[in-house]
């Protein structure tokens, strides 16, 4: 590098810069938060579907699975899971159930979980809630997701 | 080694190199999973193997960066460590927690693990890399906070270098960024939107001045290139990676419920982060080109010079491939995704500590400066081994993920995920064997160790005019 650029310059592009673009993304996030309300489907967000997330956290859904996207890519993406299954949070219920305890020969095969009644209905209403977030250009692209 | 404290990295090189070789155990596991669905089942399903598999990384790779410091740090600031006995006894503790954590991964089911440690007081688990229960994460933060006085308070006694100061920023917003790990609100959005404060100000940002600092010193020790044209360069790429990567964290906003003015934002800013990463490329090989002594070490250079190339292909290269809003509409969360998370973390981070490991390794065990030529030629070995076959696994997820991109989303007639799964499996055996040639690299640099080692060393070259 030239002498002339002196490492003083640099540092102080280091820091001003850092400074400068971290103000900037937190005034982003606040841009944001004005805008979640329209988008985030929180008037679906009742005590059901809390306790569905903390069944999806409690069993590493996430493990196996994308939800919107993020996640592992072993298995189908969640996010419009709802819509896939004909909108329907008894199909979702009914195939987390029957899932065999000892899998499928030579093919992958989702967990027996052994969920309650209660458990299995509220991991179906937060999957139902998570198909209601609107995501710009209606993520994911199809209904295969 | 100049400072007697300086010998507490060993024992987190150590653990580091054992934790990385337990993670690509696990990482054959599930490469196999991928294709023999049933394999382990139910007794290790896919989902554990794949936190076994990610937690050991991110583990690891914190061992990788204590050990690094309490190397560095001392030499930089030029006085011993201040309470090496607090950098034993928080060693022991993380390797306890993180011990303790894998095996109730892998003994218990998660959700009892979940009950075990009371996740129901402060919910934490169950997010991607996020897994650990709550305990862990505060016992995390608690070694965290006593790594950082012991760092801390070492550079403020001791001279202050632009290394140590760098590295000490770096590893204050490790720390930092990982408070948000605590915050987990019912609304997903909002839980989505903050867990990328850890996740992604992490590997792209504060990380990449942890990475700085660490090759900047290998480049000073090894090239003798005079420490202001390399502090410099130093300040240049770190200043570049904060201008672009705080912004282009916008790249993980396009589809989550985030509004829409993150597509542009993530999209031009992220477009930029491969910048410091060429720098970076530029910046190592220039100071080779410059030095003014030949190292006998010839295995950490070729390291260093191999992790500046690898972060730019993996983190610059295979990022931007699909960081473009209209592009990642269609890859998000495919193989694509897989493909750059492998490049770039070998590329950037586990070279990056591979590196230090092997250039400070051997002052750690008593030699002057290097290996025996036959332990370095053997760690030569492992290197082309695990980078080129990290490179194949990259190509071969890159294809499968092409594959899945189009016959899933982007076809007149998108199939089902499980479908396309069975039509691109050869990719997946191709990259299960890239992923065992990796292993055998790996046996063989943890071979490299016990290699010659009562072989004497060779005596550095007087130093030549380029």
């Amino acid at each position: 590098m030239s002498e002339t650029f002196t490492k003083s310059m640099a540092r102080n592009i280091f820091y001003g810069g850092s400074v400068f673009f971290f103000l900037l993304f937190l005034a982003l996030t606040f841009a944001s938060h004005q805008e979640f309300p329209k988008r985030d489907n929180h008037e679906a967000l009742t005590p059901i579907v809390a306790k569905g997330k903390r069944v999806w956290e409690t069993h590493d859904c996430i493990g196996c699975h994308t939800l919107l996207g993020e996640g592992a890519y072993f298995a189908p993406e969640l996010g419009n899971v709802y819509k896939r299954f004909g909108n329907s949070t008894e199909a979702i219920k009914a195939f987390i159930k029957s899932r065999p305890v000892d899998g499928v020969p030579g093919r992958r095969s989702m967990p027996q979980f052994n969920l309650s009644d209660e458990e299995l209905e509220a991991v179906a209403q937060f999957l139902k809630y998570a198909s209601g977030i609107k995501t710009v250009r209606s993520w994911p692209p199809n209904i295969k997701g | 080694m100049k400072y007697q404290s300086q010998s507490v990295a060993k024992l987190y090189f150590i653990a580091a190199i054992g934790l990385f070789v337990g993670q690509i155990l696990f990482g054959l596991v599930m490469g196999l999973q991928y294709v023999v669905g049933d394999f382990l089942f139910p007794e290790i399903p896919f989902n554990v193997a794949r936190m076994v598999h990610t937690n050991l990384l991110i583990v690891w790779l914190l061992f990788g960066f204590m050990g690094s410091a309490y190397y560095l740090v001392p030499e930089e600031a030029e006085r011993e460590l201040v309470a090496p006995w607090l950098a034993k006894l928080m060693f022991w503790i993380f390797l306890a927690a993180g011990a303790a954590t894998i095996v109730g991964y892998l003994l218990l089911s998660y959700s009892d693990l979940a009950k075990l440690t009371q996740d129901d007081l402060l919910p934490t688990m169950g997010r991607e890399f996020l897994e650990q229960p709550t305990i862990t994460k505060l016992g995390i933060v608690v070694v965290a906070l006593a790594f950082l006085f012991s760092i801390g308070m070492t550079i403020l006694k001791g001279r202050k270098t632009v290394v140590n100061l760098v590295l000490l920023i770096g590893l204050t917003g490790l720390a930092v960024f990982f408070l948000f790990s605590f915050y987990n609100p019912e609304n997903l959005v909002l839980d989505k939107y903050y867990w990328w404060w850890v996740v992604h100000l992490w590997v792209e940002g504060v990380w990449e001045l942890i990475l700085g600092s660490i090759l900047a010193f290998i480049l000073i020790k090894t090239t003798g290139v005079d420490r202001e044209v390399i502090e410099k360069w130093l300040y240049v790429i770190i200043a570049m990676t904060l201008i672009t990567g705080l912004i282009g964290t916008g790249h993980h906003y396009y589809w989550i419920g985030t509004p829409a003015f993150w597509q542009w934002w993530g999209s031009i800013f992220s477009a930029m982060e491969p910048i410091p990463f060429f720098m970076m490329t530029i910046f190592a090989f220039n100071m080779v080109n410059r030095r003014r002594r030949n190292h006998p070490n010839k295995a950490a250079v070729l390291w260093a010079l191999g992790t500046a190339v690898m972060a730019f292909l993996g983190a610059g290269v295979w990022g931007f491939l699909h960081t473009l809003a209209p592009v990642n509409y269609y890859t998000h969360g495919t193989q694509i995704t897989a493909a750059h998370g492998h490049m770039a973390f070998y590329g950037a981070y586990v070279m990056i500590v591979l590196a230090m490991i092997s250039y400070a390794m051997p002052m750690l065990r008593g030699r002057r400066a290097a290996n025996s030529p036959r332990s370095q030629v053997l760690e030569m070995w492992s290197f082309w081994l695990m980078t080129v076959s990290m490179v194949f696994i990259t190509l071969f997820l890159t294809g499968a993920g092409i594959l899945q991109t189009y016959l899933q989303r982007y076809s007149d007639q998108p199939l089902d995920f499980m479908t396309v799964q069975d039509k691109i499996s050869l990719f997946y055996w191709l990259r299960e064997l890239a992923g065992a040639v990796f292993l055998i690299g790996l046996v063989i640099y943890v071979v490299s160790f016990f290699a010659g080692t009562d072989e004497p060393e060779v005596a550095e070259k007087v130093e030549v005019d380029a």
